[in-house]
């Protein structure tokens, strides 16, 4: 455990030293920024449009599948480049120590700059009279760290795989696309009725976000589809980073 | 102590290492010598368990590098031939980082201490990317060193240097040696005779040779040859010494010193003083020439006898086994 948090908490740090981690949250909260003020802009013109958490959850999800790849790319990846990696697996760590510290500072670091966008609900709350409903923003908000948990899971498990932080960063870009954007019109393209459906159903990451959680009811299958898609994402990452020796 | 006995590593279809049997002991430094390729890098990642052999059982001081990995890694510390370092942290910094994972004890004061060794005080927060390839090697030094590890491997430890850095790096190496085990790798032949105690040569993945540096050379030549020179002039000294038995080969070099071998199992030197000192000759100097370790290896490493494993495919194979290593 100790050296889950000691790797963590170094990549935490890094984020911080270089301009990526700025660049990130500037981006992030310009373009949230952006929606927000528009969405009162129309709020004060349409008299029956009342603003709420929607309003910047949405662009929130979106924006964090798309920034993402940004962080975890360089994870695994950039150790591999720099073969640095030698020296963490000549280290006395495990393998999943060093998978797991990883992910948990690029999750944290994440979750940071999430925590900064609680300003909007907040700003929300005085607006509104008389004042915004709790529910969606709680679920939402645990929606939203359960997709960070699984985007950056992915993400340091395509990170493992590769030497070249881009080629990583386009990969998962690649994925993150697939499974948030592809997989909802594919499901209805092949309607109802469709062999497999079921499984890209299950597998339509937006869906388990949008579906309930966006929408202030926490289910539980949601809950457990994103922990689940982390674990894997983790062992699969051990698994890589551990076949890594054998070359 | 490092045993290491019949380790074996395949890459695919490529024997990277075959069969290798050897040991090393408390307060000895062990030469890996041998061309670009052979081996040496491949053997040392199974030894600091970086990756497990396909055949064989290796030792560090009693524990197995596959089934007790993490007790091995604890009592190692590894450089590897690209001395890879995070050029975003300073040196304090990563050193601290290395320390942490070994879970040290008084981790500050262990990283100064570790500093102040390898003279890096006045670049301890310097970022890692502003250091030059010498101070680099040295950070590299520090992280293996940083947890009193009992067994030291370096691998080509001082490639890239400039002269000056060689030797300081090999004094460094000289001193660790006393403490603990090194091993470590190279292709330079002095660097080996001027550092190890003992010296394995490895080709091809196989042990060709194994033994001090000295007597590496006194088995392969067989013979010694020791030059002598006397003050003034040395006419007619050749035909003084032609008489004494046990010594052969005679001749006059063009520094006007006298070279001659000796015959195996003898030892004519003493003789060879009282000759010239009665023959009326002032003798100035009497030493050993030995055939440098350069001849010895090229004689070893070259007219292999023909691989019974494949030998079409061999040459590729190789080069592919470099660029890995290189890596």
């Amino acid at each position: 455990m100790r050296n889950i948090w000691i790797i963590a908490s170094r990549e935490y740090k890094l984020y911080f030293s270089s301009p990526v981690a700025y660049m990130i949250a500037f981006v992030l909260l310009l373009v949230l920024g952006i929606f927000f003020f528009l969405n009162l802009q129309v709020a004060a013109f349409q008299p029956g449009f009342v603003p709420g958490v929607e309003v910047f959850l949405a662009p929130l999800a979106t924006m964090l599948v798309m920034i993402t790849p940004a962080v975890t790319t360089r994870l695994l990846a950039e150790e591999k480049r720099l073969g640095t990696i030698e020296l963490l697996l000549t280290a006395p760590v495990r393998d999943w120590e060093l998978v797991i510290g990883k992910w948990l500072g690029g999750f944290l670091f994440l979750l940071t700059i999430v925590a900064i966008t609680i300003i909007f609900p907040l700003m929300l709350n005085q607006l509104v009279k008389p004042g915004i409903d709790q529910g969606p923003v709680i679920s939402g908000y645990i929606g939203i760290i359960l997709l960070c948990a699984a985007l950056v899971g992915i993400g340091v498990a395509i990170s493992s795989l590769f030497s070249n932080p881009i080629a990583a960063f386009v990969t998962t870009l690649g994925v993150f696309i697939f499974l948030w954007w592809i997989l909802d019109p594919i499901t209805r393209v092949m309607g109802p009725a469709g062999s497999g459906i079921d499984l890209i159903r299950y597998l339509n990451f937006s869906d388990h976000f949008f579906a309930n959680l966006f929408r202030g009811v926490i289910e539980l299958g949601d809950i457990i589809f994103y922990l689940s898609v982390t674990a894997l994402s983790l062992f699969l990452g051990t698994v890589s980073v551990e076949m890594g020796r054998w070359r | 102590m490092i045993r290491v006995e019949g380790l074996t590593k395949d890459y695919g279809p490529h024997r990277a290492i075959d069969d290798l049997t050897f040991n090393a002991e408390e307060g000895e430094i062990l030469g890996f010598l041998g061309p670009n390729g052979a081996g040496k890098t491949t053997t040392m990642r199974i030894l600091c368990g970086y990756m497990p052999p396909t055949l064989g059982k290796a030792e560090v001081s009693g524990y197995d590098v596959v089934d007790q990995s993490l007790e091995v890694r604890r009592r190692v510390g590894y450089m590897p031939e690209t001395v890879p370092l995070y050029p975003d942290m300073t040196v304090f910094d990563y050193l601290k980082y290395m320390a942490d994972l070994r879970h040290l004890k008084n981790v500050e004061d262990r990283v100064d201490g570790v500093i102040e060794k390898m003279n890096l005080e006045k670049r301890a927060s310097s970022f890692i990317s502003s250091l030059s390839k010498g101070l680099r090697q040295r950070v590299g030094l520090a992280q293996a060193i940083i947890h009193d590890p009992e067994v030291l491997i370096l691998d080509e430890p001082t490639i890239g240097l400039d002269p000056a850095q060689i030797i300081e790096v090999r004094n460094l190496i000289r001193e660790l040696g006393r403490e603990h085990i090194v091993l470590l790798s190279t292709h330079i032949l002095s660097e080996a005779q001027q550092v190890c105690n003992r010296v394995i040569i490895i080709n091809n993945g196989k042990i060709v040779a194994g033994d001090t540096p000295e007597r590496l050379q006194a088995r392969l030549t067989g013979a010694r040859h020791v030059s002598v020179q006397v003050g003034g002039d040395s006419d007619g000294l050749e035909e003084v010494l032609n008489n004494i038995p046990g010594i052969t080969h005679i001749s006059t070099n063009v520094d006007g010193n006298i070279v001659f071998e000796t015959v195996p199992g003898q030892e004519p030197r003493p003789e060879v003083a009282k000759t010239i000192v009665s023959a009326g000759y002032d003798l100035l100097e009497m030493r050993p020439v030995g055939i440098s370790l350069e001849n010895v290896f090229l004689q070893l490493t070259r007219d292999e006898p023909s691989h019974p494993e494949s030998p079409e495919d061999e040459p590729i194979e190789d080069e592919e086994g470099v660029e890995q290593e290189g890596n």
